[in-house]
């Protein structure tokens, strides 16, 4: 188990919040507000791995490029190692790393090792210690003898590495990871994740989103769940399963009709959240019940001529905490 | 000592990266010689050989004008497709210093369209270029790519907060070649579009590199060139800061 510096904060966030302005038709033009993130206040200690999960559109990009000082806050403010993100983003930008998923981010008519020569001498790495620390990072990420390539041929997941390479190459002191294991095989997100545990084990403080709630759960100290720009829950997964480890879950498939039911479902007595997962064919209702309730037939009885496939019972797990979250 | 370094590094990899895009190298190629052609049918009529390398001169500015206006503000444009420019704003070096390589890079490659342009009108139409005064000659080239860069790093700054303006780059392409006085002598426009051309750095340049090659004096010509383009990365350095909270404060900065 890691242990974390006592009290001291390296990321804190007070009431943060983010309006876009944008609008609809060409003609008689409608501006619009749209509020991303809604009034956020969290910490992130000082070597800790914090996660902040939420699903697309939640506002966890927003939050993180508000903290990077690339967007500043509508209202609010947070701070980076004791800086002002907005005051005093000069100062933030030499201590901290940025690193996110997909493809893009990269130049891809240069070589892998000319993009990080170029990033080095972006975030003034001295030219003595630049060989060096490249060598190193290379070896790190897997990316040693594919360097010299130019990194349009490179996989989606070694482009990813390179990312990665990318955002630690000034030994920075606090780390943003944005969805960094998105679109990757089952193998490079494993690496990619092994290479996130070994931050924090050298001394790192690692902010993370992810909307895979198995990721957060097993790499993350705390969680912070955000849904529709606020936070909804915080703590360590222990302490999140906790809060779903009674009850029951209700798995029913259904083919055709599963939205129709959803608001009659939901409105039974005893039933905390009621999700729909697409698969294949059939939907499948997935259906948060209170301890010590029987509800399958009331369920079964709010999908009255829809064609039901199987059904089961099983014991909630922090995915199911997650989705009760997010959909509240 | 980091700065100067890094603007040599970033510079020489803005290069490379401009070298190895297949339709750019093809354009590098086939612009010139359209560039050429129009300079030799457009004065073939003077037939003095003093007049077509006045138009050979003017043509092969042209393509170096072309070269950094059209590229400076799609340079931005590039930097937001590939998701990089949020890392360049993130990253702790003065975003001045990030962008001034990139254009000193597209300028570059506009002595690359001026000689190839030249080597053309050599080839295919004949003309014979006697340089009087080869050095001055060859630091006018170097003064006119310097303040070009600095005119697309004006432009490149202003196309960070508006992501569309980069079509003022195209804009910008044809009046500067006749304002600036590459085609015509300013001499033969209207009198109002003097005090333009002469805030402009591509007329001095241009003066310059015509005056060191034709036996005039192109040393005030030169000086006037350096000091408008060294006004315009000043200016350009000082507006900045507040270009890019602007479009930090609209979110623009990742939108393509």
């Amino acid at each position: 188990m890691r242990l974390v510096s006592a009290a001291v904060a390296a990321i804190e966030a007070e009431g943060l919040r983010r309006t876009y302005k944008t609008a609809t038709r060409v003609i008689r033009r409608k501006s619009l507000e749209i509020e991303a993130v809604r009034g956020i206040d969290f910490q992130v200690l000082e070597g800790e791995l914090f996660g902040l999960l939420g699903p697309n559109g939640a506002g966890k990009t927003t939050t993180i490029k508000m903290l990077i000082t690339l967007l500043i806050p509508t209202a609010g403010s947070a701070r980076v190692l004791g800086l002002d993100v907005v005051e005093q983003a000069h100062e933030v930008r030499k201590r901290i790393g940025y690193v996110f998923g997909g493809e893009r981010g990269v130049y891809e008519r240069l070589s892998g090792y000319d993009n990080l020569r170029y990033f080095a001498e972006l975030y003034g790495v001295p030219a003595h210690e630049q060989r060096r620390r490249i060598e190193e990072l290379l070896e790190v990420v897997g990316l040693k003898g594919r360097e010299h390539e130019r990194a349009e041929g490179y996989s989606r997941g070694m482009k990813q590495r390179l990312h990665v390479a990318r955002g630690l190459l000034h030994d920075p002191e606090v780390i943003f990871l944005d969805e960094p294991t998105i679109g990757l095989d089952p193998v490079g997100a494993r690496d990619v994740r092994a290479t996130i545990a070994s931050l924090t084990e050298a001394g790192k403080t690692v902010l993370l989103t992810t909307h895979y709630m198995f990721e957060a759960d097993a790499l993350c100290d705390r969680i912070a769940v955000i849904s529709q720009g606020r936070i909804v829950a915080e703590g360590t997964p222990t302490e999140l399963k906790r809060g779903v480890a009674e009850g029951t879950v209700v798995e029913v498939e259904v083919f055709g009709g599963a939205h129709g039911a959803l608001e009659r479902i939901r409105v039974l007595g005893g039933v905390s959240s009621v999700a729909i997962e697409e698969r294949e064919q059939a939907q499948v209702l997935v259906v948060q019940t209170a301890p010590g309730l029987e509800l399958t037939q009331a369920i079964l009885g709010c999908l009255d001529g829809s064609d039901v496939g199987r059904i089961s019972q099983r014991e909630p797990t922090l995915e199911d905490a997650y989705v009760a979250l997010v959909t509240e | 000592m980091s700065s100067l370094r890094f603007v040599a590094v970033s510079w020489l990899l803005q290069f490379k990266m401009i070298m190895r895009s297949p339709f750019d190298g093809f354009g590098n190629v086939i612009y010139p010689l359209f560039f050429a052609t129009v300079a030799f049918f457009v004065f073939q009529a003077g037939s003095s050989p003093r007049t077509l390398v006045y138009a050979s001169l003017g043509a092969a500015v042209m393509g170096m004008w072309s070269s950094v206006s059209t590229s400076a503000g799609s340079a931005m444009q590039r930097e937001r497709w590939w998701g990089t420019l949020e890392l360049l704003v993130a990253a702790p070096r003065h975003f001045a210093l990030v962008l001034l390589p990139a254009t000193l890079g597209l300028a570059t490659v506009g002595i690359y369209n001026l000689v190839a342009t030249l080597l053309w009108g050599r080839l295919l139409f004949g003309i014979d270029l006697k340089i009087e005064h080869p050095l001055l000659f060859a630091l006018s080239i170097v003064g006119t790519v310097l303040s070009f860069g600095g005119l697309g790093f004006l432009f490149a700054v202003s196309f960070v907060r508006f992501r569309a303006a980069w079509v003022l780059g195209n804009f910008f392409e044809y009046p500067v070649w006749l304002i600036c006085g590459f085609l015509v002598p300013l001499a033969l426009l209207p009198g109002w579009v003097h005090p333009i051309a002469w805030v402009l750095a591509p007329t001095w340049g241009m003066n310059a590199i015509r005056e060191s090659a034709l036996g005039g004096t192109p040393l005030p010509d030169l000086l006037l060139c350096l000091g408008l383009g060294a006004a315009y990365v000043a200016f350009g350095v000082l507006v900045t800061d507040r270009v890019l909270r602007a479009a930090r404060e609209r979110g623009s900065l990742s939108l393509t």
